[in-house]
């Protein structure tokens, strides 16, 4: 059953992932509370991304089971799947816009689906959205081909909010952008985040947006969650990769303003 | 259960007071559009907003309530119209989006307008011209430089592409060339016969088969089956970058991908339709020994006499050149596929469309040629 108030946004329960002979996800285990920041990292081809598709129900498990606000995907009925597609935004590694639609065009599409408003309210809406991310009001006629890197997350993030979703999956939001915008697309994230209040589950390799906006962290090695906390527990880590993440050359210097405070 | 009430227009003597309370959320946007939508708005000099009601509050709701404002001049309030603390960062920064309107791109209109489409579809065409002479160009250098031992030929690709244009069609063309010679056989008979002119059907069949029908319908089949994924490949490939990776690595696309595909098509175009068009015959020839009685070796010793080795000449010379029109026709098509989706299939679509006019276009201007020097 679907409750938006439930205390955790998404549950795994001993799930297991697997291709042909590769098992990428082997009985994982993930409780992501609600109304926080939810930081995953792991090494590349860790199977982060696949976690993220099983959990939208975009590839199939093996075992195990997913409830998002209380509803397993399996069990739901094609109304509660529909209310829940309608709380949930996701933004997708490569950005995932609809090629043959202008970004406005792309951020409307969902409130056409859902909403019933007129096209100059979407319009506005779409507008608001669009500025909110940071984009200028003239790249809204500019189709994704046309787009900068960056800009593509940003308008992805606009789409991914375009409903006011209660939680929002972001893959890799802030690679791909310069340090500048990375460190505003987290404070964007953040501000909505406040007002919002809906729960972000986050996979980054960006050490400085998991320092400076994840309330928890969760580790993904050999399949499993290898460690799940705040920070402080990250660094205490035994786990070797985990260690060898936080600990390195690069963990230590991002992460030493933590130990000064 | 009744509808929670969103929004309320008070009208005083000398104000208008706007009171919202509920949730102002994405699943109450359609009713707060509808509502602030309905309510007139002539009276608007002095206008006071109260908003310490709503409960809960997102992106849509400070939308609403800005161009509630928006549309007031004169406004009256507590600070910030009583909005709970936790809904005024999220306002604040709603209040600050939509202030800048992006300058709209200017349209002719009228007379001035349709003069401006005629020329860019003339400058269209112009550079569509340009672009498949760009690629023709292209390949005859490229295919001079392999002749001349410049380069080194892309083997592997030729063979590749030759095995999926030329032996994984061949099923599918000895079917289909099976059936059109078995009907026009089934049809020439149905009609000579009233004429006791049976015999004639092999001249028909063996004639229009190996001069038109059989190089005809290959070329067409082979657009639609070959010339379509050749677009779609190319264009796939310009969509991810792949191209311009390649031109990077200093490899032109026209070596790499165009000439390969062009050549297997060149090469195979003439063996298929000298499979398409034995195929036919022999249609015909079952048809003609099943369905009028004429004996096989009758059938076969009759067309010996009705065709002669020019009428098989000016099929199979006419085959090469329809390859080539339709290899360059979906490559460059291919080559000319945008970011989006939809040019894909738009490009797909044209290519497929082109090749198929300019191989019938193709196949009467040979005609005239061949009559005119007697073959
Ligand atoms: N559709 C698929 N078919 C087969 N294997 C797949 C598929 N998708 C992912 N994999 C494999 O699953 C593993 C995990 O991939 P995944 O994309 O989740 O990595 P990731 O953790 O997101 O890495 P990155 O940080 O680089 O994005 C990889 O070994 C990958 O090859
Ligand atoms: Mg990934």
């Amino acid at each position: 059953m679907l409750d938006l108030d439930s205390m955790l946004a998404v549950q795994l329960h001993d799930l297991v992932v697997s291709f042909d002979d590769q098992i990428v996800l082997d009985h994982l285990d993930l409780d992501v509370p609600a109304g926080k920041l939810f930081g995953l990292v792991g090494a590349s081809g860790a199977g982060k991304s696949v976690l993220l598709r099983a959990i939208l129900g975009l590839i199939p498990r093996r075992e195990g089971r997913i409830e998002i606000f209380g509803l397993d995907r399996v069990a739901a009925s094609a109304e509660e799947l529909r209310e829940l597609e309608r709380h949930w935004g996701v933004l997708y590694q490569q950005g995932a816009l609809f090629s043959s639609l202008t970004v406005l065009q792309n951020i409307e599409f969902p409130m056409r689906e859902y909403l019933d408003l007129s096209p100059s309210t979407m319009r506005e809406i779409a507008m608001t959205k669009l500025e909110m991310v940071g984009l200028a009001p003239e790249d809204g006629d500019k189709f994704p081909a046309a787009l900068s890197g960056g800009m593509t997350k940003r308008a992805a993030l606009a789409r991914a909010l375009a409903l006011d979703p209660h939680i929002v999956f972001l893959d890799e939001p802030t690679s791909g952008l310069d340090p500048i915008a990375a460190q505003e697309f987290d404070a964007l994230i953040r501000t909505l985040h406040q007002t919002l209040g809906f729960t972000v589950f986050m996979i980054t390799h960006d050490l400085e947006s998991l320092r400076t906006l994840c309330d928890e962290i969760a580790a993904l090695a050999d399949g499993k969650i290898a460690a799940v906390g705040t920070l402080q527990t990250m660094l205490a880590s035994q786990h070797p990769w985990v260690r060898a993440y936080f600990a390195g050359e690069r963990g230590r210097s991002l992460l030493s303003p933590v130990h000064a405070i | 259960m009744k509808p929670e009430a969103l929004i309320e227009f008070r009208k005083n003597a000398e104000e208008l007071e706007i009171v919202g309370s509920g949730a102002w959320t994405a699943a109450n946007a359609g009713r707060l559009d509808a509502l602030i939508g309905a309510e007139s708005r002539h009276d608007r000099s002095r206008v006071k907003v109260d908003m310490s009601g709503v409960r809960e509050f997102d992106t849509y709701g400070a939308w609403f309530l800005e161009r509630l404002l928006r549309d007031t001049e004169e406004i009256e309030s507590q600070p910030a119209f009583g909005l709970p603390d936790r809904f005024r960062g999220l306002f604040e920064k709603v209040h600050e989006t939509n202030r800048r309107r992006p300058s709209k791109r200017k349209g002719g209109k009228g007379l001035i307008g349709g003069l401006e489409g005629v020329g860019r579809s003339v400058e269209g065409a112009a550079n569509e011209t340009l672009r498949y002479l760009d690629v023709v160009g292209a390949v005859v250098i490229d295919c001079i430089d392999v002749i001349l031992v410049r380069r080194r030929p892309r083997l592997a690709s030729f063979t590749h592409q030759l095995d999926r244009v030329g032996v994984k069609s061949v099923p599918i063309i000895v079917l289909l060339t099976l059936l059109i010679g078995a009907i026009i056989a089934q049809q020439a008979v149905f009609y000579f016969r009233r004429f006791g002119a049976e015999d004639y059907v092999v001249d028909l069949v063996g004639v229009l088969v190996l001069r038109e029908l059989g190089v005809l319908i290959v070329a067409i089949l082979v657009a639609g089956r070959c010339g379509s994924s050749y677009t779609a490949e190319l264009g796939s490939m310009k969509m991810n970058e792949e191209i311009d990776a390649l031109r990077t690595m200093g490899r032109g696309p026209i070596e790499v991908l165009v000439l390969p595909r062009v050549a297997a098509l060149v090469f195979a175009l003439p063996l298929l339709t000298f499979i398409g068009s034995i195929a036919a015959l022999y249609g015909g020839g079952a048809v003609a020994w099943l369905y009028a009685g004429m004996e096989p070796g009758f059938f076969i010793a009759r067309l010996r006499e009705a065709v002669s080795i020019s009428d098989f000449a000016v099929g199979m010379i006419k085959s090469p050149f329809m390859a080539l029109v339709i290899g360059i026709i979906a490559c460059a098509e291919g080559l000319k596929v945008k970011g989006s989706a939809e040019s894909l299939g738009a490009q797909t679509t044209a290519s497929v469309v082109k090749s198929i006019f300019s191989v019938i276009v193709m196949d009467g201007v040979f005609a005239i040629f061949f009559s005119s020097i007697g073959m």
